[in-house]
């Protein structure tokens, strides 16, 4: 029989991820800090909204860029919350999640041979996508001593007379870092000198514990070499009901639609209706989830700092990055062995790209009675370790 | 500070006062100053423990009761009100704007003993015009923790 498959695809690597979701559902005591989505439940009112939907019988098709409602508080969202004005007929689209918004944004933009710079550690998604859409993923290695921000020289250095865009992942999924105005307008600066575009993946933009998130599409110049992609699953709570949007000019917009229209149809109708409600009247529940993860967050920096353990401080998602290269050895060893000998399950940096090596990504999307469950057990891991190295 | 210390003890007043600081951000010591202070001024009033009677075996009833008064010369709501919750077995009286005027919550060992408050103490009352009288058969949710169901944790353990 013929080989079935598409080279493509098959050299694509599995997401590192998968590998340690498999040892850990091995396991059904394990605690885990290893998800990557709101412990919250959807609000209510929001959730009552899609079954309202439901009983309505809107069971139809919307049109492919999404209900025109929706679209139009998106506008007023971004607006109020961001500094930026999208029109809501030309510039706009409802995805299924941010994530397709990533992959037709790329597929969108990318001829064969196009570079796209990708910062890591960044979610898992970005690479693939790129070399699904026949571009050449190259990678610009975050450092730690720049708290995972990306800075105008590293973006400079990675240039080159192939690079067409830029994915800027802040705040960001696994560091918690996120970019500041300052940090923004150096990088702009580049971005518009070198006449690149920027894929601003905003997922995580209301869980900003330093001031209000800054979107890079706010400042002069970038708004036209902008897609910004954003959703309800971070925010909201609403990671199941695959919901996001992206927005950009108009011309690339067009050529996004036609890949959703043809690849997709349409966003799922029952989260489009509850997602209207959600930026209709949702602020304060954001506003409260906010609160409850940067408590969370302070404990934890707390925590890791009485352990000894090295972590700069993020204000951003809901995950912190502590540092574990004193004990010598891997990210992989080291979450391999706390989830064998303590029973705690969390990410490896690795998983997030190769210099995520030396760092964990702990998510903080759980209860404070998990939380200090965890840390207790992480306490007897370390010591434990540092017992050892001495001997 | 105030507002989020009320926030957090409001649904957890057993939280350790150190992590209650770490996780506002401050200190142990402006956190427990704050908290004395509060109970000074009266802005907390006491520190209760939310049981579900239902789950124990032990017999209890809670009425709900509407009071129509009609306040006299001398004596106001206050004063009325006051002779209602000075009784022990009350647990609850709010001034109600619309059709009533007070409702009081009393809970009691059995409907009986609950009938009897009313019409021994209650409505016996002269500015006390009228009452009605509810029983709570069910408590679905009390002080925002819901008591029908335990919510569990189902999201897969590991996500990027």
């Amino acid at each position: 029989m013929r080989n079935p498959l598409s080279d493509t695809i098959v050299n694509v690597k599995p997401s590192g991820i998968r590998k340690f979701f498999d040892l850990v559902s091995e396991m059904d005591d394990a605690i885990s800090l290893g998800v990557g989505e709101p412990d919250f439940d959807t609000p209510w009112h929001i959730r009552d909204e899609g079954i309202y939907s439901l009983e309505k019988g809107r069971t139809f098709y919307t049109s492919n860029a999404g209900l025109k409602e929706l679209k139009e508080e998106i506008v007023h969202y971004l607006k109020r919350r961001c500094a930026v004005e999208y029109d809501p007929v030309k510039e706009i689209l409802v995805t299924v999640g941010g994530s397709e918004g990533i992959d037709i944004a790329m597929r969108a933009m990318l001829n064969p041979g196009d570079e796209v710079l990708i910062p890591q550690p960044s979610y898992v998604s970005y690479e693939p996508c790129a070399v699904l859409a026949g571009g050449t993923p190259v990678i610009i290695n975050l450092k730690a001593e720049n708290e995972f921000r990306l800075t105008a020289q590293e973006l400079e250095e990675a240039i080159t007379d192939k690079t067409k865009l830029l994915v800027l992942p802040f705040p960001n999924n696994p560091t918690g870092a996120i970019m500041e105005k300052t940090d923004l307008e150096a990088v702009a600066r580049v971005i518009i000198e070198k006449d690149i575009f920027v894929l601003s993946d905003e997922i995580y933009s209301e869980l900003s514990y330093k001031g209000d998130h800054v979107s890079i599409s706010s400042l002069p110049g970038m708004q036209e070499r902008t897609i910004l992609i954003n959703g309800f699953s971070k925010a909201y709570a609403m990671t199941g009901w695959r919901l996001g949007y992206a927005c950009g000019p108009a011309e690339i917009m067009e050529q996004m639609l036609k890949i959703h229209q043809f690849a997709i149809m349409c966003a799922p109708t029952t989260s489009q209706y509850a997602a209207v409600e959600a930026l209709r009247n949702g602020d304060e529940d954001v506003a409260k989830m906010r609160e409850a993860y940067d408590q969370r967050r302070r404990y934890l920096m707390h925590a890791f700092k009485e352990m000894g353990l090295e972590c700069f401080e993020p204000y951003g998602a809901f995950y912190v990055f502590p540092c574990i290269k004193e004990f010598g050895m891997t990210s992989e060893e080291f979450a391999d062995r706390f989830l064998k000998e303590e029973k705690v399950a969390v990410v490896p940096g690795t998983a997030f790209g190769d210099c995520g090596e030396g760092f964990l990504r702990i998510s903080y999307a759980y209860s404070l009675e998990n939380l200090k469950t965890a840390l207790e057990k992480m306490k007897h891991f370390i010591t434990r370790l540092r017992n050892e190295s001495c001997r | 500070m105030r507002e989020k210390i009320l926030t957090y003890i409001e649904r957890n007043s057993r939280v350790d006062l150190k992590d209650l600081a770490i996780l506002l951000g401050t200190d142990e010591v402006s956190v427990a100053n704050e908290i004395a202070q509060m109970e000074k001024e009266g802005v907390i009033c006491g520190y209760h423990t939310l049981i579900d009677w239902d789950k124990t075996g032990s017999e209890k009833v809670t009425a709900l009761i509407e009071v129509k008064v009609t306040p006299q010369r001398g004596l106001g709501f206050d004063k009325i009100a006051e002779r209602i919750y000075n009784y022990p077995e009350v647990d609850c009286v709010y001034l109600i704007s619309g059709g009533f005027d007070f409702m009081v919550m009393i809970e009691g060992k059995t409907m009986r003993d609950v009938a009897q408050f009313v019409s021994d103490k209650l409505s016996p009352q002269e500015s006390v015009l009228s009452t009605a009288t509810h029983f709570i058969l069910k408590k679905y949710k009390d002080h925002g923790s819901v008591m029908v169901h335990q919510s569990k944790d189902e999201r897969m353990l590991i996500t990027p």
